[in-house]
């Protein structure tokens, strides 16, 4: 839903009440309802500040709330650091790339067939699909390390991509099964009629028409991926394999054992960068698919 | 389905029975493996005060937490219901970091908190709200805090945006009807509302508390169980008895306690919500 439909929905909410005494309540909604947007900015603000403050300023005692003067060696000493930032951003993208395709193979036909073919034991399998919801994964990380150390899969983008699929699994079987529910049948009946096979119809009528639930899909399938930690910090322990999150904690370690935060406010802004971008782009997509996810 | 069903059989069901499997055995990072029948599980019952620490600091910190958030989230959620552009994009800025990782934002707040250089600090020296900066990460209660306000920044728009999405989903005829009868503001939140919305109150309660009880990059990153091993959660515990100190059967019996707890306790939440709202 967007808010566009929310707001044809709800003209209860924006009745005018006459009054003088309601454009004046209405004004002090809207004065705390902006100081609350500046107070959940200031942290992001003040981190792209001090990200670009030299590095001595960055360790200034007492802090500055604006940089004396800017500086780009914060963001030099993050493109260089260790393997050098390209290593890990590459890390990140591939495990998120590579979850996504997982995700996608799996559960485009799945949420296809639990929407159209009726067979018995059907909502038991659907509730199986759903486990992943009930078992917290931070619990299956021993076993999981275990097995893919056996089978070669440790330090490897696919056996993190395949933990991140299976993190996101549950939500994304249920947003492909709405998505194909919420197809008229009408089509596929008409196309059943011009002689289509059913992989015909489902690749050729009902697979472009869920393109919407499968960017929403893969969205929150990079988001999760690119933001998950621990699994990451278990599974990817050389020092070339990890993942964005994990080299930014790095960072604060530093060299001698003194924190570097102006380079370390750049790693958060690296880190954070990818999502906030896709969050304010395609925020269509992103909250939709949320609503949809937990809502109905 | 036989791909997703059989992805979920191999990464999820499978290691499943391994974890309950491990948890009977010797297993180390170094070797071993062999059969020890019940000994991790009596380790924890009789020789683990930590894991029980651990366990408790989780319980305090969701149990802390948890009413802030729904109730935060709810007052952001009546306030920003409506489709004005300002309140359209206050309700945008607070859900956005819920979309930044939580092992990001707790770096961020590592700093803004840090007693030398955190503006966090500085901002309340300078509003005379404390008057030094303060030290956050030496006290267990004090780290407890920074945590949680900075878990709030980070998924207080979560909840808001599921609870302005109900509130817009109530039909208006409704809400004339109560202007009509002369109902405050107050009145309707509590007789309309609250209410009309509580499915999803428990539905973002029971997330909320399960990503609670499962907390472990904050504490990671902020905290590291500081001080003196006080600020521990429970997964946090696991990944050092498992990953640190090498000893996955005893880690795995941990994990097999902690998902159980879990279950245990979200079945309760689910029990006791179904029944209210039948009532």
């Amino acid at each position: 839903m967007t808010d566009a439909t929310l707001a044809r929905q709800l003209p209860a909410a924006r009745v005018g009440h006459k009054g003088t005494s309601q454009r004046g309540i209405r004004f002090v909604v809207a004065a705390v309802a902006v100081f609350i947007a500046a107070l959940m900015l200031a942290p992001i603000a003040m981190s792209l500040l001090a990200s670009i403050k030299t590095t001595a300023d960055a360790v200034a005692v007492p802090p500055h709330y604006l940089p004396q003067a800017l500086s780009i060696e914060n963001y030099q000493k993050i493109y260089n650091y260790q393997a050098g930032l390209w290593v890990y951003v590459g890390n990140s993208v591939a495990v998120a790339g590579l979850a996504i395709i997982v995700v996608i193979v799996l559960t485009v036909p799945a949420g296809y067939g639990l929407a159209r073919f009726h067979f018995p034991g059907k909502e038991v399998l659907f509730l199986l699909l759903l486990l992943p919801l009930m078992i917290p994964y931070q619990a299956l990380l021993i076993p999981l390390y275990l097995m893919f150390a056996k089978l070669g899969l440790a330090n490897t983008w696919i056996g993190l991509a395949i933990v991140h699929a299976m993190l996101q699994l549950p939500f994304s079987v249920y947003l492909m099964r709405n998505a194909f529910e919420g197809l008229p049948r009408e089509l596929e009946e008409a196309a059943v009629i011009d002689g289509a096979s059913s992989l015909q119809i489902f690749s050729r009528i009902a697979l472009p028409l869920v393109v919407p639930a499968i960017v929403t899909v893969s969205l929150f399938a990079f988001i999760t991926s690119w933001n998950e930690f621990l699994a990451a910090l278990i599974m990817m322990s050389k020092e070339t394999s990890f993942t964005v999150p994990v080299m930014v904690t790095g960072v604060r370690i530093g060299q001698q054992s003194s924190v570097d935060w102006g380079a370390l406010q750049a790693g958060v802004i690296v880190s954070m960068v990818p999502c906030i971008a896709i969050y304010v782009l395609l925020q269509k997509y992103y909250v939709s698919g949320l609503l949809n996810g937990a809502v109905k | 389905m036989a791909p997703a069903l059989l992805f979920v059989a191999t990464f999820v069901l499978y290691p499943f029975g391994q974890l309950i499997y491990t948890s009977f055995t010797d297993t180390s990072l170094l070797g071993g493996g062999s059969w020890v029948g019940l000994a991790n599980y009596q380790r924890i019952f009789a020789g683990d005060p930590q894991f029980w620490r651990s366990l408790l600091f989780t319980v305090r910190y969701t149990v802390i937490i948890t009413p802030i958030l729904m109730g935060l989230g709810y007052a952001l959620a009546l306030l920003t219901a409506s489709n004005a552009r300002v309140l359209r994009f206050a309700r945008a800025v607070t859900f956005m970091p819920v979309v930044v990782g939580l092992g990001t934002s707790s770096l961020l707040w590592y700093w803004l908190f840090n007693q030398q250089v955190g503006l966090f600090d500085k901002a309340l020296v300078d509003l005379h709200l404390s008057d030094r900066m303060i030290v956050w990460f030496t006290s267990a209660d004090w780290g407890l805090w920074a945590v949680i306000i900075s878990v709030t920044w980070k998924v207080v728009g979560f909840g808001m945006i599921l609870f302005i999405a109900a509130i817009q989903s109530i039909s208006h005829e409704i809400i004339e009807a109560s202007q009509m009868d002369g109902a405050s503001y107050w009145k309707r939140v509590q007789l309309i509302y609250l209410p009309l919305t509580f499915r999803t109150i428990l539905l973002v309660t029971l997330v909320s508390v399960i990503g609670s009880m499962l907390a472990f990059d904050q504490l990671y990153i902020m905290t590291g169980g500081n001080p003196r091993g006080q600020t521990f959660s429970s997964v946090y515990w696991i990944y050092q008895t498992a990953f640190v100190k090498f000893q996955l059967g005893y880690g795995s019996a941990l994990s097999v306690v902690l998902t159980a707890t879990i279950m245990v306790g979200a079945a309760a939440q689910i029990y006791l919500s179904s029944r209210g709202s039948r009532q």
